[in-house]
């Protein structure tokens, strides 16, 4: 029951991109198409909970018995920038086809802060241990890839649409978003 | 060197130009996240202005140093220290704005604004013109995120700097305080900001 809390609360009343506001940049930059924003999704979702599974190992084993807890911002951003370098050299040796698919975001997401927020905010969770917190890293990523889609989409359509001259490109977008984030805070009280 | 901006032009550019908010979109998750008070974004936009100085100022030093191919971790490594450092000063002196900012400090060192600054300016040019770039665009997004917080304080609360401006029992637009509110309110603000922009012009 607890994890399926975890779930809806992710996906639904505390979006990481709807209303956490992380990971913007990848939501606003490869939304232009609902093809590349799958391609995002998936290596979202394989990157943070790999990540998020190495940080909270290395945190709760090494940073917290050693006293090095201030080291977390910087230990935390290194083991995620080398696990993603590490994943991409892997994925070319051992599925390219799957390297094809994800490579080109594979860069990208080092300075996604979603992948460092979820690693740091799944150390803050209620009674929090290691099944919790990778749990709450593939929730979150489902959040963040329901977002994303539901964007893309939006903007596929709206390529159609006449739009004034001053609203085009950014301006649209955001109040698109914001749209999208006011029909999810519905969700509130869900949980 | 292609063409040598003078220092005041340097300087200008992050703030108008290429505004880092409104222009070239780096550093969106704490100019959303963030800004639900005008103090809140003034906070935010000061320590990032520091963290960008400093990582300017030290990147530009040992530019020569730091081998081309691991130049990005290095980079990465220098912006989580200064953020490390920030992260200690608020939570010892001012915990009310750590309380605020919460997630939003250890993300410091993911704000794409800090790493473009120091891959495409600092690692290129002499440590004095980083300086200026650094404040240009560490006062741009000031600026901004000061903006977009106390146009959204103002809507949301009826106030700004938490001086009331409207009664205590008045009807506000809470939306504005509100997720939403933060893409509604950057979405109106860029608008404009293309606006007066094209007519400067």
């Amino acid at each position: 029951m607890e994890y399926i809390i975890i779930l809806i609360a992710a996906v639904f009343v505390n979006n990481i991109v709807l209303s956490q506001f992380l990971g913007i940049c990848p939501f606003l930059g490869v939304s232009k198409k609902v093809s590349t924003s799958v391609g995002m999704s998936g290596a979202v979702l394989f990157v943070m909970t790999l990540a998020t599974l190495v940080t909270y190992l290395l945190h709760q084993y090494v940073l917290l018995p050693a006293g090095l807890d201030y080291l977390r911002t910087i230990t935390f951003i290194l083991v995620i920038a080398a696990l993603v370098q590490m994943v991409e050299i892997m994925l070319k040796k051992i599925s390219p086809p799957l390297y094809q698919a994800l490579g080109v975001f594979l860069p990208l997401i080092t300075t996604n802060c979603a992948v460092l927020g979820v690693a740091i905010l799944a150390l803050g969770l209620e009674n929090t241990s290691l099944l919790k917190a990778v749990f709450f890293a593939i929730a979150n990523s489902i959040g963040f890839a329901l977002a994303l889609i539901v964007f893309a989409s939006i903007r596929e359509k709206l390529e159609l649409a006449d739009i004034p001259k001053g609203m085009q490109g950014v301006p649209i977008n955001l109040l698109v978003a914001g749209l999208l984030s006011l029909a999810f805070l519905g969700f509130t009280g869900l949980v | 060197m292609a063409e040598q901006l003078s220092q005041k032009q340097n300087f200008l550019k992050g703030i108008i130009k290429d505004n880092p908010v409104f222009v070239m979109l780096l550093g969106m998750c704490p100019t959303l996240g963030v800004t639900s008070s005008a103090f809140n974004g003034l906070g935010m936009g000061i320590a990032t202005l520091f963290v960008l100085l400093m990582s300017n100022i030290v990147v530009s030093i040992f530019k020569s140093q730091i081998p081309s191919k691991v130049r990005i971790p290095a980079f990465i490594v220098i912006i989580a220290s200064f953020v490390t450092i920030v992260e200690m000063v608020l939570e010892a002196f001012i915990p009310f704005l750590y309380e605020q900012l919460g997630i939003f400090i250890p993300l410091i060192v993911v704000n794409c604004l800090i790493l473009g600054r120091a891959e495409a300016f600092a690692s290129k040019n002499t440590v004095i013109s980083s300086v200026v770039d650094a404040l240009g665009m560490g006062i741009g997004f000031t600026i901004a995120l000061t903006l977009l917080g106390a146009v959204r304080e103002i809507l949301g609360n009826g106030s700004l700097f938490d001086f009331k401006m409207v009664s205590e029992d008045a009807n506000t637009l809470i939306l504005f305080i509100l997720p939403p509110g933060a893409f509604i309110a950057l979405a109106y603000l860029s608008a404009m900001f293309n606006k007066v922009s094209a007519k400067i012009k």
